[in-house]
């Protein structure tokens, strides 16, 4: 019953925030209609990155304990960062044509974004060529801990080396925030009920693999 | 001391091998060369500016070291040696070993390719030290990321295809910085110019051999 | 050098599929056991469990060196294994593959303990040529030189007489006669021959 009212004011929530992201919130100074993407891409990269982090924390967890359940979550995290990924990829796109003029041209947040994608395909690729599960879980759990380590030489070193087009990211170096009140209000809104939504998948996932475990014991 | 050492031996005893069968040289070397062959064909001596051949060097240097950096760890499972090497060295002095022989084979690599790279694109620079310097500390962290990959991969199947999509996301920050590096010696003649690329790619090193040597347990023992 | 391996309730899965499950027995100085089982009950996998080149899913080995108890990984300068698994460099000679493993193993003056085990197995004189070039039997003599080289206290035998001759057989039962002696001789096979070596028979199977 307590899942029932969650669900449903997750759904209200969310519903709120699409409807207000195109009717309530006003645009930004000096730019179009396209800037609602905000709203949606913002949450998508968050909800990556998110994702990722979890993904490499089961990974260390998995190493230290040695127990499946754990390499099975990583791969659930990583499955649904995977999904964000393109959405912000492909949002992030959208925007770029509109804004830039073409759909891709390799700023540096779009190159991060990329390399993400790029992590997360290497990692399935490697877990669907190894066939022994114990040893499936260890070398992915190593790649993602190195692709974790790695990953921040793209988001800090390649901004500064190439100059980039993007908008200030919500903490950029001057600690401002560039966004009016009810802009505000819908962005933070959705930022939250995004990241719960993901959670809540997320945590579906996690019994899923639980009761996947126990079946196969109780097949045993 | 002991771990150092041992690692030693065990370049010893790679480097040996491969002077026997120049299995990893004759791929790594031969790849390079035609790629090489296939960029100045296809875009001709005086064809291509200053900032596109910086990188283009970079790329044949990648790729060739992406054919054949994996070698030292796939051999040893082809040839069901890794557990006779399991049973007498300790991991860290495998991994360094086997990082010390692909960081040989790179500037190897480096030694034949970017002397020929300079003659056959007509490429020419200015800062030739940094330069040397950004090549060093690039293969520094190169090898040692594509040596942990190799080791991942060489439990696999599909080894081949499996390294060069794995190794990219990893090194591509190497390419980049050392692209970077390239592009401001062109013109530039001091260490100065270039200490923001070259601090990059030494501290990019450290976090790799790092995280490595930490890692690689996991890796070589199941 | 007094040392005790007892392993208690062992059991291996690869991934949920069981291989074999609880395994139990002590093994000390002077005793040898036999691994037995039809094949693919799991012989190999609870000799490289043994030996802590895998892990175990559950259940513990407990390794004991004068008493003190002593990890996983520190247990290999103790063992000596000879398996259809384990190879030597093939690119190499013989006596560059024993250097480097007594280099290895932190050995002091090989080149006497070197010589006397190649004659042993009767490979005296083919010190100088690539392992490559040997047939499978005197690769499976060589690989009990890699074995015996550094005097283990548990010499652990995978398949011991496949690929010999009678001569070359003669020999391992010698080997393994001197072993159990005094020190732990580990063997796991279905040869009837074998099997008087191993005072305790352990059955794995799932």
């Amino acid at each position: 019953m307590i899942h029932r009212i969650w669900q449903f004011g997750l759904f209200i929530i969310l519903s709120l925030v699409i409807v207000s992201a195109f009717l309530w919130a006003p645009l930004a100074k000096g730019l179009g209609e396209y800037t609602r993407i905000l709203y949606f891409h913002v949450p998508a990269a968050w909800i990556t990155v998110l994702a990722f982090m979890i993904g490499a924390v089961y990974a260390v967890l998995y190493l230290r304990k040695r127990e499946l359940k754990y390499d099975l979550i990583a791969e659930s995290a990583s499955q649904m960062g995977f999904v964000f990924c393109i959405l912000a990829t492909v949002t992030g796109s959208v925007w770029a044509k509109v804004s830039w003029g073409s759909f891709w041209n390799w700023d540096p947040r779009e190159t991060s974004i990329f390399i993400l994608l790029l992590v997360y395909a290497a990692y399935f690729a490697l877990r669907s060529a190894i066939e022994h599960p114990d040893r499936r879980a260890a070398l992915s759990a190593v790649y993602a801990i190195m692709a974790f380590v790695t990953v921040p030489f793209f988001v800090f070193i390649v901004p500064r080396v190439y100059a980039s087009l993007h908008p200030d990211p919500l903490i950029n170096p001057q600690g401002k925030i560039h966004m009016e009140g009810k802009m505000l209000a819908t962005f933070l809104t959705s930022l939250g009920s995004f990241t719960v939504l993901f959670l809540w998948m997320f945590k579906r996932r996690i019994d899923i693999v639980t009761i996947k475990l126990k079946l196969a014991k109780m097949e045993q | 001391m002991q771990l150092i050492l041992k690692a030693f031996y065990i370049f010893q005893k790679d480097i040996r091998q491969e002077f026997k069968t120049r299995y990893a040289i004759n791929a790594i070397v031969l790849f390079a060369v035609v790629t090489l062959t296939a960029v100045s064909f296809s875009i001709g001596t005086f064809a291509a500016g200053d900032e596109v051949l910086a990188a283009l060097l970079w790329i044949i240097l990648f790729f060739s070291a992406m054919s054949g950096l994996a070698h030292i760890f796939v051999r040893e499972e082809e040839t069901h040696t890794s557990d006779t090497l399991k049973l007498v060295a300790p991991p860290m002095s495998i991994y360094l070993g086997k990082y010390l022989f692909n960081f040989f084979l790179l500037l190897l690599l480096e030694f034949i390719t970017v002397p020929l790279f300079f003659a056959v694109m007509n490429f020419s620079i200015s800062g030739v030290w940094p330069f040397l310097a950004s090549l060093v500390l690039g293969s520094f962290g190169l090898s040692a990321g594509a040596t942990m990959i190799a080791a991942i991969i060489s439990k696999a199947s599909a080894k081949g295809a499996l390294f060069a999509v794995l190794s990219f996301p990893i090194l591509l920050p190497v390419l980049i910085m050392g692209i970077n590096a390239t592009r401001i010696v062109i013109r530039e003649e001091s260490f100065a110019a270039i200490s923001g690329p070259l601090q990059a790619l030494f501290a990019y090193a450290v976090v790799v051999v790092t995280a490595s040597l930490l890692l690689f347990d996991f890796v070589w023992n199941e | 050098m007094e040392l005790e391996i007892s392993a208690k309730g062992i059991n291996k899965y690869f991934g949920e599929k069981r291989i074999f499950k609880d395994i139990n027995f002590d093994v000390r100085n002077g005793e040898s056991i036999a691994i037995v089982g039809h094949n693919g009950a799991g012989k190999t996998t609870l000799v490289r469990i043994l030996c802590g080149l895998i892990r175990q899913t559950d259940g513990s080995i407990r390794y004991t060196v004068d008493g003190k108890k002593i990890e996983r990984e520190n247990i290999y300068p103790y063992i000596g294994l000879v398996g259809p698994y384990l190879e030597l460099y093939e690119e190499l000679t013989a006596q560059e593959n024993l250097d480097f493993f007594a280099k290895m193993r932190n050995m002091t003056n090989p080149q006497a303990r070197i010589a006397e085990l190649m004659e042993k197995v009767g490979l005296s004189g083919r010190e100088h040529d690539e392992v490559k070039t040997y047939s499978s039997g005197m690769r499976q003599r060589l690989k009990y030189v890699f074995a015996l080289l550094h005097r283990p206290t548990v010499l652990v035998l995978d398949e011991p007489t496949s690929n010999l001759d009678k001569e070359g057989t003669a020999t391992v039962y010698q080997i393994m006669q001197e072993q159990k002696k005094d020190k732990i001789l580990i063997l796991a096979t279905n040869d009837e021959a074998d099997l008087k070596y191993g005072d305790k028979q352990i059955a794995v199977n799932s």
